[in-house]
């Protein structure tokens, strides 16, 4: 078996190294392989996890991917530059702005393109409010694989509705925004959009003093969330992990306040931190970091300027940017998103890479879920925030 | 009936009707989805059965996780051709009468990925479709609309067991599931119920 | 449960002092014998300048650059696979250039922060020896874990073959999938109908395609 992987022509190999199923644990029991997905009430979407189990224990968990595999790097490359900014949306279906944001950024640094300051704090406020409505709608899924069928998602939607009805009204589409430009965004805000916005902001620290009400002390939560799924620090590091999860472990690193891309040195947010990285540490880092994104949001709404929505001179359709390559990140509501651009000076790219966070968050998933039962991968999994689109690609 | 004579008797309080009306009626009225999420389409599905767009007024509120328990099938997302096995395979495990719903640009025909090496340019090649939704994604007004649409559609499917089953037996048997091959799915379409006209236009 | 807030002062500090590329490949050159790191300039105003590993010494300087470089870049964010065809080289180089320089290969670049300081990204790659027969290359999955899935899917799509990676089978297609899609040369199979648009090669390829009717004009 060892020699068929070790042959670079053969593309082949067994899925996973069988045990045999009838190994038996000195207490006399067999172990079971299960395949959980693709079709799967609690998976997040088309995702495979074959696990072996003692009982209800984990032993063994390798997860499966490519049920959504789209291709999008192969369409991307016969595609213009400005062409692939709609495909960026479908990447993370959740938040198109923020995807939208990092291929903008890329291309931007890839060409040498400067952004206006107004643009600047549009991108702020709707990547912002995207990043509400991820968080809040990943606590709904996760308390809903629980148990909590149905009750939390409804009050997250509600508030996810009201987010749409702003980037609706913003850029004619509730998920699939199209937002971003090269040099800025595609359209100003229209009249009134802000004092709309006002008030959805305002209105979010009560709704979420609500959510925590009935969650954060819920001793159902409590009990099935402390003390499952630890993340070490080094192992995250050393994984690659980003985002909440990684923050949850004790690891104080935040692109925002790293790169300090766009204009988020100009604002006042804290970075929460975990101590124990367990599945209740990121369960408490979503709520966490929504709280400080009301406050960005409430100072980008106060502060943002007048002035131009698009750099005037940033040419979007038919860009050839200058030969060469550039690697451009955000920090995205699920981790760190970057993109990858070569340009050969044609106007499609000649290889663009997307660095997905969903994917790269999962290499230790199996760790995580070792010695705990069926029931708590599940839970392990939703606290881990994958969306299949940016998975699989 | 004569309409005459039924709204005659409906005045007296009796209230008369059909077999076929009252067993359609109910089975549109109390449609068990499946739960069956793909890709971002999912998303706005989920959206329809919550507050604000409300799917349970249809009666189709519980999605059901198992397809022995389900009668709809909405295949919201990219089929891949990596999942296109599994997908016929739970529509072979509904049981009869079913239903299907294409929501979105790539489950009717691969939609922007059409491009693509992997992506199963549309689920009709495999399974029969009632209602195709476009969009991308289709608002949940829009998905509504294809729930009222099949509801009207089902009110009009006639009552004739001996001949539905002999009919679905046939379509079964016909329903073979793909194997993932070497480079595409084989078969990659089902001739049987995807036999499109070529398009050739000057 | 407290949740810390960070008071660190170095991530006041905004500006990202990536290290000259040069004193970089200097340093491993030095620290690794005969390393020979070489620095990959990259003319686009990015400015991310790269370097190129040579495969044998590959592993030792990426574990130098990670745990005794005064860097620590113990964070590896992404791992790319490039198909270089002779044609792009060419573009790329010129049509006169050297045959040495304009024969296909793969490529895999890596991407590096610190988690500990604003550093980076410093880029550095392997390169295969060509496009056919000679396609492995050192894993780093010894080195940074992350490059585990990462690396699987290159060889997934691209065929580059990782040597000492644990656990390398196809990710994204599955098993019994021949061939590599993401290359350039890769032929997709022909199963979608072609709606003649005015492009030429759309057209022609919509008539071979399908079969236009025996009789009856158009449609």
């Amino acid at each position: 078996m060892s020699e068929m992987l070790n042959d670079p022509m053969m593309g082949t190999g067994p899925q996973y190294e069988l045990t045999a199923s009838s190994e038996h644990s000195p207490e006399g029991t067999e172990r079971m392989e299960v395949s959980m997905g693709p079709h799967h009430p609690s998976t997040h979407g088309v995702f495979r996890m074959d696990v072996e189990l003692d009982g209800e224990t984990i032993t063994k968990l390798k997860p499966v991917f490519g049920y959504l595999h789209r291709n999008h790097e192969k369409i991307a490359e016969g595609t213009s530059y400005l062409g692939s900014m709609p495909y960026t949306d479908r990447l993370d279906y959740f938040n198109s702005m923020t995807n939208n944001w990092a291929y903008a950024l890329s291309v931007e640094t890839l060409a040498g393109i400067e952004v206006p300051e107004r643009a600047e704090y549009m991108r702020v406020i709707t990547a912002e409010l995207s990043r509400l409505q991820n968080h809040v709608c990943l606590i709904g899924f996760l308390v809903q694989d629980m148990g909590a069928l149905g009750t939390p998602l409804m009050y997250a939607f509600r508030e996810r509705e009201r987010i749409l009805d702003l980037f609706e009204s913003l850029s004619g589409a509730r998920m699939m925004c199209n937002y971003m430009r090269f040099g800025g965004c595609r359209c100003d805000f229209p009249q009134g959009w802000i004092e709309q916005a006002h008030q959805v902001v305002e209105a979010f620290p009560k709704f979420l003093d609500e959510f925590e009400a009935l969650l954060s002390e819920n001793e159902v939560l409590m009990s099935r969330s402390q003390e499952v799924g630890v993340l070490p620090k080094d192992l995250a590091i050393d994984a690659g992990v980003t985002g909440p999860i990684l923050r949850a472990s004790g690891v104080n690193y935040d692109i925002r306040k790293v790169d300090g891309y766009g204009i988020y040195d100009r604002f006042d947010f804290r970075v929460p931190l975990g101590d124990h990285g367990d599945t209740y540490d990121r369960y408490m880092m979503r709520i966490l970091e929504m709280r400080e994104s009301v406050k960005i949001l409430r100072q980008a709404l106060r502060d943002i300027p007048e002035g131009d929505f698009v750099h005037p001179k940033a040419k979007s359709r038919g860009l050839r940017p200058p030969a060469g390559e550039a690697y451009g990140r955000i920090e995205a509501p699920k981790g760190e998103l970057g993109f990858y651009l070569i340009s050969d000076k044609s106007p499609q790219p000649y290889r663009f890479r997307v660095r997905p966070p969903s994917l790269i968050n999962l290499t230790i998933l199996e760790d995580m879920c070792l010695g705990h039962t069926i029931a708590d991968s599940v839970i392990i999994l939703g606290s881990v925030d994958i969306v299949l689109g940016e998975v699989d690609r | 009936m004569d309409e005459g004579l039924k709204s005659e008797l409906q005045k007296a309080g009796i209230f008369t009707t059909t077999l076929s009306e009252i067993y359609n009626w109910g089975r549109r009225n109390s449609l068990w989805p499946l739960q069956f999420g793909l890709a971002c389409c999912a998303i706005e599905m989920i959206a329809t059965s919550m507050s604000r767009y409300d799917l349970a007024r249809f009666g189709a509120e519980v999605f059901r996780p198992s397809p022995r328990q389900a009668d709809l099938m909405i295949v919201s997302g990219t089929v891949t051709k990596k999942m296109a096995p599994q997908v016929v395979r739970l529509y072979k495990q509904m049981p009869s009468p079913k239903y299907v719903i294409a929501m979105g640009a790539c489950a009717i025909s691969g939609g922007p990925f059409k491009q693509g090496y992997n992506v199963l340019k549309g689920i009709d090649r495999f399974i029969p479709v009632d209602i195709h939704i476009p969009g991308c994604p289709p608002r949940p007004e829009a998905l509504l609309h294809a729930i009222m649409t099949l509801q009207r559609k089902i009110a009009g499917d006639s009552l004739h067991w001996d001949r539905r089953k002999a009919e679905e037996e046939e379509l079964m048997a016909d329903l073979p599931i793909p194997e993932c091959g070497v480079h595409d799915l084989q078969p990659p379409k089902n001739a049987k119920i995807w036999n499109p006209e070529p398009v050739i236009r000057g | 449960m407290e949740h810390r807030l960070p008071a660190s002062p170095h991530m006041e500090n905004m500006s990202v002092n990536i290290p000259e590329i040069q004193s970089v490949a200097d340093a491993i050159n030095d620290a690794i014998a005969g390393a020979g790191v070489l620095v990959i300039e990259n003319e686009n105003p990015s400015g991310q300048h790269s370097l190129l590993f040579q495969n044998e010494h590959a592993v030792a300087c990426a574990r130098w650059l990670k745990q005794e470089s005064p860097w620590k870049l113990d964070y590896l964010s992404n791992v790319t696979g490039i198909d270089w065809t002779e044609d792009a080289l060419k573009v790329k180089f010129g049509k006169d250039a050297e045959p040495e320089e304009t024969r296909g290969f793969l490529e895999s670049v890596y991407h590096l922060y610190s988690m500990e300081a604003p550093i980076g990204p410093l880029v550095f790659r392997t390169r295969t020896g060509n496009r056919s027969d000679d396609v492995s290359l050192p894993s780093m999955t010894p080195v940074w874990r992350s490059a585990e899935l990462q690396e699987r899917e290159i060889f997934d799509l691209y065929g580059i073959h990782f040597k000492g990676h644990p656990d390398l089978r196809r990710l994204m297609m599955w098993d019994s999938f021949e061939g590599h899609p993401m290359r350039k040369d890769y032929v997709e199979p022909d199963d979608y109908e072609y709606e003649p648009t005015p492009h030429a090669d759309v057209l022609k390829k919509s008539a071979a395609h399908q079969n236009p009717p025996a009789k009856g004009g158009d449609q």
